[in-house]
């Protein structure tokens, strides 16, 4: 890949357990991000994928472990702390604002940057107007980087499936998030809308310096993009390293291929 | 001339933003706004007034306010009638408590109270949703009903169980005829229409909207729950509160608890379901509907009823309507869900492209 | 002492009768996810429909037989709230499945509006009697016990019986018939369900039936003990917070909850209610319900709900 200098650890989870009543959905799981670099987490049906995503950016709290970001130790996380400290996500199953346009969705991305009180607002004066014509002009940038203009008055329930992964994907970097959680963001795609959405992820990491972290299904991609994997099967882990190492795995090779224990 | 935006084009994203991009559609409600101001006052006679525009007007107000919560926040409330009799009663309560007090004033206090008590009512929605909201606001509604009726402080110990207000001047214009009413309520109405429609478009009906669609993406894109929905809470009640307010003091002049029972309620909500949910404009749909359609049943049943020989009474000509209200909330909920609005809107954009549309 | 014990057996008495209509929400909300507003209104058309037909049936036949008009009207008015049901589900729930809960709710609310007008076009808008033989003397009890006694009405004897009954029929028909396991193999998944041949328009029709039924039974209770008049369709709103107390999927919470908010109702009046101007005996029980709602929102007996991502 081109220029960009995988940093230090910028997430670092330590001992993540979390269960529902009796389901252990995580056990024991510690792994670390380093920044600026693509994170992929895989694993079969059921592994804990998405619940690790939603440990992280507060969804889910955890029964035992910590997050640590930047050094800060966050025992509480909750998604309103996440936002705040620069992660943004998308969702597994498209998770958009349908009664609002592509623009409006994009829009509430910017919300934590938007400052003016509610009756300026109400009375569209001052900060509010000029407020909302910035992040609109940020808002226009993401939108041509993800070559959505066609749409942008839309309502986004009448678009196809590939646009709205898309739009998914802007609403989350119109946080201008310091780490991406894309959630299977190729899941239910054709090869062409697979292409297009891995060159944005690439852009994206490479331009803005975003660290990713993703969770994917098609092997192909995640070996192609990802610099480190991270592998969990029944919500323990598994495997972790580059590519290569995961690849030659033989725990990995199991659960993948089923093979005798 | 042709309703078409051909070689309109728009060169900044400022003019983009603005609430009627489409230069006719801007003039048309210049028109109308203008229309209600200086002619309907000429040519309107004093039946029309207090049957019809006055009620049109307050309701419209308060329908603003219902649609906030449940058009644009998704929280359903079934207590709206007692937020308009908090804000009745705070603002009777103001005017006559505190000397000086200036109507104007009693009325916007009266809104505040209704805000207040609405935040407080609000704190279940962040536990629970959908039916045991409604439980919550209904709590309110019995809550309230019981208040006023019972508790003598809030009526000033009047021994009947109404109050009353004498004629109110706002800065000097005493507001007594029905002409003057009229004008009032339409000149409080398009300020607080605006305001919500700026809302709506800015960044506090963004969250609104989101928490309404899909309430999980929204905590993760920095949206704080407890935020959105209390301040939908407190928007929408302090719209009500005022509608209230002007319902008792402008409107009905003296008024007892049961002009904001649970009947009242339930009709601001069908105002909203009918006119349309998460649409300012059908706000004023849907208060027109419902207040058109029982005088319009009056004059036509009978009438009917005489092609027939028989006799239609008065409780018929009400079941009717209540058979009518119960019909097409279904109908609206299962074929429209947003109601008139929208048939209108898209009958708009039909017109765009006519007469050719392809 | 037997002040209290006359008025707790009274709040029991009407407890059970909120229990009825509770468990007609139940069901219909176990089987469909649709929160019933109209149950009600089903409550008032259908001791309207008692009542009008008692009275009409034997004019129509020249019959002298009170019982035989009871047995004929009741049986009338079955059918006639299975037409309901049918419509109901045929109009309208058919064409909102999937909705959100909050819509449904408000499509029930049309339909209670509805139900409303047309029941007091065809069968008019007086209080109606409905006379299907009920003691109306009350007796005295345990005078042995106390000094004086406590005085209570059979009427009520007889009605907690029927609601028992009624109740023990329902539980065997969910328990032991297959009708009834398939009701519950559609309450707790519909698309499972549907998956395995049970036809889910066909259970929701029979569903709402049963709940007509409830209705029915429960409209003749509090129509022979009132009158059949309109106030009848607002026991939906009086009945509204047991649920929400006994939890909105179970049966037992249903009738736990009645009894609970009938007796709470009755000693808040009684014992708190002059201090505070009386009347108080609605909103206390929507405050005991609000109260659960913030503390445990999933009732005495309902299930938690985990939110999935």
């Amino acid at each position: 890949m081109t220029g960009r200098k995988i940093g230090e650890v910028i997430l670092d989870l330590k001992n993540i357990s979390l269960s529902f009543g009796g389901v252990k959905a995580l056990q024991d799981i510690s792994f670390n991000v380093l920044e600026h670099e693509i994170r992929a987490i895989i694993g079969p049906n059921g592994a804990g994928k998405s619940s690790m995503l939603n440990v992280i950016n507060g969804v889910y709290r955890p029964q035992e472990g910590e997050i640590i970001l930047r050094g800060e130790h966050f025992a509480n996380m909750n998604s309103y702390r996440a936002a705040k400290a620069g992660l943004a996500r998308t969702f597994q199953n498209i998770a958009l604002f349908k009664g609002m346009s592509v623009l409006d969705n994009i829009m509430t991305g910017r919300n934590l940057k938007m400052k003016a009180n509610m009756l300026l607002q109400a009375l569209w004066v001052g900060p509010a107007q000029r407020e909302e014509l910035e992040h609109r002009l940020k808002v226009e940038e993401i939108i041509d980087f993800l070559e959505i203009q066609h749409i942008r008055k839309t309502p986004v329930g009448r678009l196809p499936y590939g646009l709205q992964k898309r739009v998914d994907l802007a609403r989350a970097l119109a946080m201008e998030p310091q780490i991406l959680l894309l959630d299977e963001p190729m899941a239910g795609m054709n090869v062409e809308e697979k292409q297009d959405m891995c060159r944005f992820i690439l852009d994206v990491n490479d331009q803005f310096g975003t660290t990713v972290v993703l969770i994917e299904h098609d092997m192909g991609v995640v070996m192609d993009i990802s610099d480190r994997v991270v592998v969990l099967d029944y919500g323990k882990k598994i495997g972790d390293g580059t590519p290569d190492e995961v690849r030659a795995n033989p725990d990995v090779i199991s659960a993948y291929l089923g093979a005798s224990h | 001339m042709f309703y078409r935006e051909n070689g309109q084009f728009k060169t900044s994203y400022k003019s983009d933003q603005q609430i009627f991009p489409i230069p006719q559609d801007r003039w048309a409600i210049v028109a109308i706004v203008a229309l209600a101001f200086f002619a309907v006052p000429m040519m309107v006679d004093e039946y029309l007034f207090r049957a019809i525009l006055i009620p049109f007007l307050i309701l419209s107000l308060a329908a603003l306010g219902v649609n906030i919560l449940v058009g644009y926040c998704g929280q359903i409330t079934l207590g709206a009638g007692a937020f308009m009799a908090v804000g009745a009663y705070a603002a009777y309560n103001f005017l006559i408590r505190v000397s000086g007090m200036p109507a104007l004033g009693a009325i916007l206090l009266g809104g505040l109270t209704a805000a207040a008590v609405g935040i407080v009512f609000g704190i279940p929605s962040l536990r629970v949703r959908g039916l045991y909201l409604a439980v919550a606001t209904l709590a309110a509604q019995f809550f309230w009903d019981w208040a006023f009726l019972r508790v003598k402080w809030f009526t000033n110990d009047a021994s009947s169980g109404s109050v009353s207000v004498a004629d109110i001047s706002v800065f000097g214009w005493t507001i007594d005829s029905p002409s003057d009413k009229y004008l009032f309520c339409l000149g409080i109405l398009v300020i607080f229409s605006l305001m919500a429609k700026n809302m709506v478009r800015g960044s506090i009906g963004r969250q609104w909207m989101a928490i309404r669609d899909m309430d999980v993406a929204a905590t993760v894109i920095g949206i704080r729950p407890m935020y959105a929905k209390l301040t939908a809470f407190a928007v929408s009640s302090f719209y009500v509160g005022v509608a209230g307010a002007l319902w008792g003091f402008v409107h009905l002049g003296s008024w007892e608890p049961a002009a904001f029972s649970i009947d009242r309620s339930f009709q601001l909500l069908f105002m909203v379901i009918i006119g349309g949910m998460g649409a300012i404009a059908g706000s004023f749909f849907g208060a027109a509907f419902i207040v058109i359609l029982p005088i319009f049943l009056n004059q036509l049943l009978p009438v009917i009823g005489g092609w027939f020989g028989l006799e239609v009474s008065i409780a018929l000509v009400s079941h009717v309507e209540i058979m009518i209200f119960g019909a097409l909330i279904a109908f609206f909920l299962i074929v429209e869900p947003h109601g008139i609005a929208r048939l209108w809107s898209t009958g708009r954009e039909k017109l765009r492209l006519w007469p050719f549309p392809h | 002492m037997s002040f209290f014990l006359e008025t707790l057996i009274g709040g029991l008495m009407s407890g059970m009768l909120y229990s009825l209509v509770a468990l007609g929400f139940v069901l219909i909300y176990k089987a469909s996810g649709v929160f019933n507003f109209a149950q009600g209104a089903m409550v008032l058309f259908a001791a309207l429909s008692m009542a009008r037909f008692s009275e009409w049936i034997p004019q129509w036949l020249g019959m002298d037989n009170l019982f035989m008009a009871n047995v004929l009207a009741f049986a009338v008015s079955v059918a006639v709230m299975f037409i309901v049901a049918w419509l109901i589900e045929r109009l309208v729930l058919r064409h909102l499945v999937n909705q959100e809960g909050a819509t449904l709710l408000m499509a029930t609310l049309g339909i209670a509006y509805f139900l409303d007008g047309v029941g007091q076009t065809i069968f008019g808008s007086d209080i109606y009697k409905i006379d299907v033989g009920m003691p109306k003397e009350p007796v005295m009890m345990l005078e042995n016990v106390f000094e004086g006694g406590i005085l209570i009405n059979k009427e009520d004897f007889v009605a907690a019986f029927i609601s028992a009954m009624l109740v023990l029929a329902l539980t065997i028909f969910f328990q032991k018939t297959a009708t009834g396991r398939a009701l519950r193999a559609v309450a707790d998944d519909h698309q499972a369900a549907q998956s395995i041949g049970i036809p889910l328009n066909r259970i929701w029709v029979i569903v709402w039936c049963v709940a007509g039924i409830t209705a029915l039974v429960a409209g003749v209770i509090w129509g022979s003990k009132l009158g059949a008049q309109f106030s009848l369709s607002t026991v939906a709103l009086r009945a509204l917070p047991v649920v929400i107390l006994g939890g909105l999927t179970s049966v037992p919470g249903a009738i736990i909850g009645g009894l609970i908010i009938g007796v709470g109702e009755k000693l808040s009046e009684v014992y708190l209610g002059p201090y505070v101007g009386g009347g108080i005996e609605i909103w206390f029980a929507y405050m005991l319900a609000l109260m659960f709602l913030l503390f445990r929102p999933q009732g005495l007996f309902g299930e938690k709900i985990i939110d999935r991502v």
